[in-house]
């Protein structure tokens, strides 16, 4: 794809600290939020992910790994 | 902002799967070792069948290849033998590598071509809606088993290792870090190399029996999984209900890429054509 930088610049990703999220792929299955072993995300009231405590969060990684929708990224 | 996204297919997304399927997890895993050995993505190919998995090569911005029904692992043959150098990775379901395709499974793994491949195995027919598959657990409802299955499923690493594979592991999408290291291992392995890949399909299978979403059945992986380390020191009892993960089998063999170039090269250079090279495996031959 040759624009893909172009597409990547024009995605609206929401950060906060180390995680950043991009809702139009938040399906809401909540598998992130079931197995963050600190707690820090939790599924707002639209069904979407929200950060809950990002100071909580250890950059531990599983939540992006595990998203089945490429919805999180923890920068490293 | 995130490194791995250039592997993917932007433009495609969000992709067709349900909420918490496990498809894109195992997508996931995927990319990461594609980055972690540094293959160049024009080397890499992902071949499908048909279902819910076979989606996958949409999404992904390698070389990709979305066959037939069961027929991946055919199409992954010749393209292994036309190009040996490249990188192909064969992503299939249950009910794709194992009732339709079973057959192409057993004689890929016999002749133990150079490929890695994929079972995303979520005990069900999940693109047609529910239908049983030779994965699928005795007992468990689906809908053309509407008072449990009858059929024992196929016990698959023994399937894949009787047939002759060079690599057979397993994994779930829960253990996601294992699952990234038993797909670089299939992917280092020279021959044939299968993941099996225990995955949720909560619409097709989990809202049938009794784990509606992708987390209670992520948690079922988490409570049964067992890695061979931990089980060698288990007895039958406490293994009773687990389902063992890990690298279950590895071995050398001759991969079949490799022995047909060799052959190839003998055939044209008319040098000792004739003459028996290949192992017969008959043992020692007196001729009268
Ligand atoms: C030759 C042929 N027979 C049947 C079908 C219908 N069909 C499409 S997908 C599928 C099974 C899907 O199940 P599985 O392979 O386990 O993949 P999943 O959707 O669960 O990922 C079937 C039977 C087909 N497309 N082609
Ligand atoms: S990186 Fe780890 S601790 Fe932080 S939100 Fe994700 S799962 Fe939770
Ligand atoms: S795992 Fe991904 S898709 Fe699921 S709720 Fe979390 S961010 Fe959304
Ligand atoms: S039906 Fe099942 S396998 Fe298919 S996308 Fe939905 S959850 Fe995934």
């Amino acid at each position: 794809m040759k624009n893909k930088e172009t597409l990547i610049e024009k995605m609206h990703w929401l950060t906060f600290g180390p995680i950043s999220i991009y809702e139009p792929w938040c399906k809401g299955c909540g598998i992130c939020v079931e197995f963050c072993p600190k707690d820090v995300l939790i599924l707002g009231e639209d069904g979407k992910l929200v950060v809950r405590d990002v100071h909580s969060c250890t950059e531990c990684g599983l939540c992006e790994i595990r998203c089945p929708d490429f919805a999180i990224v923890i920068e490293e | 902002m995130g490194r791995l996204l250039k592997y993917l297919r932007l433009d495609k997304f969000p992709t067709v799967w349900c909420a918490g399927c496990g498809v894109g997890i195992v997508m996931g895993c995927i990319i990461r070792v594609v980055d972690k050995l540094k293959v160049n993505p024009d080397k890499v190919v992902i071949v499908s069948g048909i279902g819910c998995s076979g989606r996958m090569p949409g999404y992904l911005d390698f070389n990709t290849l979305h066959t037939t029904h069961g027929r991946a692992l055919v199409f992954a043959t010749g393209l292994k033998l036309a190009k040996p150098s490249l990188e192909i990775i064969v992503v299939m379901g249950d009910g794709d590598a194992l009732a339709i395709g079973g057959n192409h499974l057993i004689h890929a793994a016999r002749r133990n071509v150079n490929l890695t491949s994929i079972i995303i195995n979520n005990w069900i027919y999940g693109m047609t809606g529910g239908q049983y598959s030779p994965a699928t657990p005795r007992g468990a409802f689906a809908t053309t088993a509407p008072y449990g299955n009858l059929e024992p499923p196929f016990e698959v690493p023994e399937l894949v290792r009787g047939s002759g594979a060079s690599y057979v592991a397993r994994g779930t999408v829960y253990h996601t870090r294992q699952l990234d290291r038993l797909i670089e291992r299939g992917m280092r392995k020279e021959g044939f190399g299968l993941v099996e890949v225990l995955s949720p399909c909560p619409v097709g299978f989990g809202r049938r029996n009794q784990m509606k979403s992708a987390i209670a059945m992520m948690r079922w992986q988490k409570d049964r999984a067992v890695s061979l380390k931990r089980a060698s020191k288990m007895n039958e009892e406490e293994l009773k209900d687990k389902i063992i993960t890990g690298v279950l089998f590895e071995r050398e063999a001759p991969e079949y890429t490799q022995e047909y170039e060799r052959l190839m090269s003998r055939v044209k250079t008319r040098k000792e054509i004739g003459k028996r090279e290949i192992q017969t495996g008959l043992g020692e031959i007196h001729e009268e």
